[in-house]
């Protein structure tokens, strides 16, 4: 079971890179590269490691691409969406797959998974990276902040207009 | 149990598939991509070989990617709107020079 599940994510997962790599919109792009960190996050569950998981939803596919898809609807303009919407069959199949994802919700809030208590406990849980980044990595986990400062103010800098 | 040399190949894979978009590609954004898809590569082998040796540092190593990842793409993309500003072309073949 976990095989086939590993080979199903490690197939999603090559077919949306090369996906970026050989669509020319960027946008396309842009999406196939969310579905692939989409399929990184749920890799990084299936070695144990929730923490990653949960950051790699958050800060890779919400926070780094929204800033990618903005870059690229303002750089690319030319480009937009107008005129019928050429997905229209796929609405017909949105109603089947919403039922199905509820099914599976239902499914999974009644398994027996939820309500026992976990009891091992892998070394990449998440309270262990956490007294890992506030003992041993304390000085990076600092350095870090000043990083993302930096990073900021840098950005501050490129992108205001020159007033001369 | 997936033993961790599935993880270790399908990330070399996926970094393979970076560095072709890196090489293959002329638009800047894709090329960002594709670097964000080799980091995610390098940072999937660190958490296999995390796995595997039963230590949670590769994580937190792992943290820090993602964290100089996000700075790296702020400026990154804001170098490349300051430079379709002064051109109004996207493309890598445009900046081969150093300073006009």
């Amino acid at each position: 079971m976990q095989h086939f599940a590993f080979f199903v994510i490690a197939f999603l997962a090559v077919a949306s890179a090369l996906g970026l790599v050989l669509r020319r919109n960027p946008i396309h792009g842009a999406l196939f590269l969310v579905v692939n960190l989409g399929c990184v996050a749920a890799l990084y569950l299936m070695l144990g490691a929730e923490f990653l998981a949960a950051a790699q939803v958050i800060i890779y596919a919400g926070a780094i691409m929204v800033l990618f898809v903005f870059a690229i609807m303002v750089l690319i303009p030319k480009k937009e969406e107008t005129g019928p919407d050429p997905l229209r069959p796929a609405r017909l199949v949105a109603v089947p797959v919403g039922v199905l994802l509820l099914l599976e919700i239902w499914l999974v809030w009644k398994s027996p998974l939820l309500s026992t208590p976990g009891s091992i406990h892998p070394p990449g849980d998440i309270g262990s990276v956490g007294r890992l980044l506030f003992s041993t990595y304390l000085f990076p986990f600092e350095v870090t902040s000043v990083l993302l400062l930096a990073a900021l103010v840098g950005v501050l800098a490129l992108a205001k207009r020159r007033s001369s | 149990m997936v033993p961790e040399s599935y993880y270790i190949g399908l990330s070399a894979i996926l970094f393979t598939v970076g560095v072709v978009g890196v090489l293959v590609r002329r638009n800047p954004l894709v090329i960002f991509m594709s670097i964000e898809l080799m980091l995610n590569a390098a940072n999937l082998a660190l958490v296999a070989f995390g796995h595997r040796f039963g230590t949670a540092d590769a994580q937190a190593l792992v943290f820090f990617v993602m964290t100089v990842a996000a700075a790296e793409v702020a400026v990154g993309l804001a170098i490349i709107v300051a430079i379709f500003r002064l051109r109004h072309r996207l493309s890598v073949d445009d900046l081969s020079l150093m300073r006009w």
